[in-house]
């Protein structure tokens, strides 16, 4: 049994000698840890920021984020708004190419988009364009994919009408939902478009070869429109689940930049590793839901009780060691223009004063010493930092309210699928990551006809009322103004304690410039270098 | 003997088939599904997935799909890696498990067994106890401590080898995970080989052997080592069966891009025919060993004649 038999010995002498060879060009490399598989490059059929790590690498929509997560222009040089705010018309770059050298054309954003809202796609995220005019019934078969409200006015010129005046759309934009297709690569590939050989991009990167679980290598386009500003020639990707693994493989300088680490490895990083260690809040929201639609969770009372008794420092600072923020909003801080989220009366209060008043308060509603029992099921995804924080919130209601805690942990298929099935339960776990950069993103996650989000059940026609006239609104500071009411309704009920914000761990090596933390998360390797 | 083999292959088609439905059945129980994300998706984009994957259909309907389709040999697409069939990712992920096991088992085997015979033939002795004792640590410290702790002294502390990853596919690159599935098989190896060995040196016909003055190396070699392989070999079956088809632990500590992590991935994700394939495949590696022990068995073993 050979491990190396004589053709692969023969085939790696060559590739020695090759790369002996391409040394003398000093080819730049920038080695990603990508913390798992991609599970496509397809953007019909993908949901997860790693697989948009490789994805933005290779393709370039309309808008892109920058090096600092704000927009900018990507395919599009500019664009003009209507005063209505429902038609958007895009001038596409003329020296914007795809890898092959043909122009990246109007035509080629008409038919990705088209395609994502086709039926027939099945694609996961094809929701988040439906403000386009027609999209949902597109997408649900209703009208024929034509109807679609993208034109082609020329060959460089796109206009987008959307249903109403969607103040966020220019985010959506920078989705890869909204990515192109090559039309002619693909009626020539069809969904196979995506492999090595196949594919073709307009995005400062094009692919060179994928094996699945080992490596996913793009090398510099040369055919991009701003080829001259990029500073590396190839970018491996490894796909390493095991967040240890990839600590270690760092460490060996295997790797330049790693995504995801374990947060218990924090303090010991920081202190072997100093400012290589980027801890960045990011747009999402560690919570925990309650079943509104059954007693004694339908108590306002009950709920502000069970939520001041969490101690979200102690959480943030022992179980995650400052890897997640404590937090009491819904919406998470650092969304352009929202300022500082509402926050919840008991906020500014310390903790021994937030567990004698919700002892105050669970008397009121008839539970804890001298009153009812109050026994809870929290209910939460597999995983164990998740079952560190049951623990431990489980631990402070037992001591500072008295109630009898149990936990119930399934893995995250099923977890989620009880919730969304409206599978009865009293605490569960949650967390929400922004699709987009827009307060709204989570706002809308609780308004009552929200059938597959609103775990909580929170059913307030004012909230409601509040979030339906901000997509009214034109004016984005009065917009912003409503959206701020309505958080500030929903952190005073509690359908849902916000618990931690979490945030992104990367390991960046000195040898990486360019690089900036930001909230969206958003790194394209167009705009790094690596030195020798 | 050809009609033993011919035999054994054809019981082997009822047993694949009944794995099939058990396994299919057993999937389709367990809560949640391929599409139930951290992140659950809106229902009319669900419809269509749904749809697309013919999971809209009735469990019998799909059930007789898939039998139709894997007595063809196609497994269908992947669920979660859409870009590939299942037949792909398998094609391309089983070679490496397949190398890195085999290379394992090989060292395994032949060093089981040297260090077994060792141990037994000087029996109580410092270096049987020294091997005994060492072979107890090789199978009791599970695979997930030896992989990081030999990955920090050679790869970080010493820098001798690299920390992970396929690479070039080298000796050198894959030294670590190939140890680290090696040791517990050489220490079970070794153990059971002790053990047989010593019961057979002092079987009657090893005695008269020894009588009619023949050298004892022949002695060892050639009479007392053929029986003891008896059990080392009914062992080989689902070992080897268990290390070519991936270790889930061993490839993701060191990054191997093998099959072993599309059980465990397939299992979470509910990646229905990924997980239906690589039980099939389990099956017929369970089954092909079995019968190549049987085989081994009427060679090694006189007493045992298949006709």
């Amino acid at each position: 049994m050979a491990l190396v038999n004589s053709k692969l010995a023969t085939a790696l002498l060559a590739g020695t000698l090759i790369l002996g060879a391409s040394n003398a060009f000093a080819e730049t490399v920038l080695r990603r840890g990508n913390s798992g598989e991609p599970k496509s490059l397809d953007y019909a059929h993908i949901s997860i920021n790693i697989e948009g790590f490789v994805i933005y690498d290779l393709f370039e929509g309309l808008v892109i984020h920058n090096a600092k997560g704000e927009i900018a222009p990507g395919a599009a040089e500019s664009w003009k708004v209507s005063d209505d705010g429902t038609v958007y018309t895009f001038k596409i770059r003329d020296n914007a190419k795809w890898s092959d050298g043909s122009p990246v054309t109007a035509e080629d954003f008409q038919f990705a988009m088209r395609r994502i809202e086709n039926p027939k796609t099945a694609a996961e995220y094809a929701n988040l364009l439906y403000p386009i005019k027609n999209a949902e019934a597109v997408n649900k078969g209703k009208s024929p994919v034509e109807d679609l409200g993208v034109k082609v006015i020329d060959a460089k010129t796109l206009e987008i009408t959307l249903e109403r005046a969607t103040p966020y759309f220019i985010q959506l934009l920078s989705h890869y939902t909204a990515l192109p297709i090559s039309k002619a690569n693909y009626e020539k590939f069809g969904d196979q478009f995506v492999k090595p050989g196949n594919m073709v991009s307009n995005g400062a990167f094009k692919l060179q070869s994928h094996v699945p679980n080992d490596t996913l290598t793009v090398v510099k386009n040369e055919n991009y429109w701003d080829a001259s500003n990029v500073k590396i020639d190839k970018v491996i990707f490894y796909p390493i689940e095991d967040a240890a693994a990839a600590v270690r493989r760092f460490e060996a300088k295997e790797l330049d930049v790693t995504y995801n680490f374990s947060a218990d490895q924090i303090k010991r990083l920081r202190a072997a590793y100093n400012n290589q260690v980027h801890v960045t809040p990011s747009l999402s929201t560690y919570y925990y839901a309650f079943d509104m639609r059954q007693p004694p969770y339908d108590d306002i009372r009950v709920r502000r009780a069970l939520s001041m008794a969490i101690d979200r420092d102690f959480l943030s600072n022992e179980i995650y060691k400052g890897a997640q923020l404590p937090t009491y909003s819904l919406v998470p801080d650092g969304m352009e223009g929202y300022g500082k989220p509402p926050q919840p009366d008991f906020a500014s209060m310390s903790q021994i004063d937030r567990e004698d008043k919700a002892v105050e308060l669970l008397k009121e509603a008839g539970y804890g010493k001298g009153g009812k029992p109050l026994n809870i099921e929290i209910r939460y995804n597999t995983n164990t930092n998740h079952e560190r924080v049951a623990t431990a919130v489980a631990n402070m209601w037992k001591t500072a309210l008295g109630a009898n805690v149990s936990l119930v942990n399934l893995d995250v298929a099923s977890h989620y699928s009880y919730l969304k099935e409206g599978g009865k339960f009293n605490v569960a776990r949650a967390g929400w990551a922004a699709d987009y950069a827009d307060p709204e993103n989570f706002l809308a996650l609780n308004v009552s006809t929200n059938k597959t989000f609103n775990y909580p059940h929170y059913n307030n026609p004012k909230y409601d009322e509040l979030i339906k006239k901000s997509y009214e609104e034109r004016d984005v500071a009065k917009r912003m103004e409503l959206m701020r009411q309505a958080e500030t309704m929903l952190v005073a009920d509690q359908p849902l304690a916000p618990l931690m914000a979490t945030a992104d761990l990367w390991l960046v090596s000195d040898k990486v410039q360019g690089w900036v933390d930001n909230s969206t998360n958003n790194h394209l390797s167009k705009f790094l270098s690596v030195s020798k | 003997m050809i009609n033993f083999v011919l035999r054994r292959l054809a019981s082997a088609v009822p047993t694949v088939f009944l794995v099939i439905t058990i396994s299919f059945f057993l999937m389709r129980f367990a809560p949640g599904g391929p599409f139930d994300l951290e992140r659950p998706l809106p229902p009319e984009t669900m419809e269509n997935i749904m749809k697309t994957y013919q999971l809209d259909q009735p469990l019998w309907k799909q059930y007789i799909h898939y039998l139709a389709n894997a007595v063809q040999g196609d497994f269908g697409p992947s669920f979660i890696y859409k870009d590939n069939t299942v037949a792909q990712l398998i094609a391309q992920a089983l070679p490496y498990s397949v190398q890195i096991g085999a290379t394992a088992l090989s060292i395994a085997l032949i060093g089981g067994v040297i260090l077994g015979t060792t141990a037994a033939l000087r029996q109580n002795g410092i270096i049987d106890i020294a091997l005994m004792s060492v072979s107890t640590v090789g199978i009791t410290v599970p695979t997930f401590v030896m992989g990081p702790v030999l990955t920090l002294i050679f790869a970080l502390m010493l820098g001798w080898l690299p920390a992970g990853g396929w690479g070039d596919g080298s000796i050198r690159q894959l030294a670590l995970p190939i140890t680290v599935l090696a040791l517990p098989q050489i220490a079970i190896i070794a153990r059971l080989t002790r053990g047989s060995m010593i019961e057979a040196l002092h079987t009657d016909h090893i005695r008269t052997a020894k009588a009619y003055g023949l050298p004892s190396r022949v002695v060892v070699i050639t009479h007392a080592l053929r029986g003891a392989m008896l059990p080392v070999v009914s062992y080989l079956a689902p070992a080897a069966a268990a290390l070519l088809t991936g270790s889930a632990v061993v490839e993701s500590i060191f990054t191997i891009p093998g099959i072993g992590r599309f059980f465990v991935l397939g299992a979470l994700n509910r990646d229905y025919p990924l997980v239906m394939a690589t039980v099939v495949i389990v099956a017929v590696f369970v089954i092909v060993f079995n019968l190549l022990v049987d085989i081994a068995y009427g060679l090694l073993d006189p007493r045992v004649r298949h006709d």
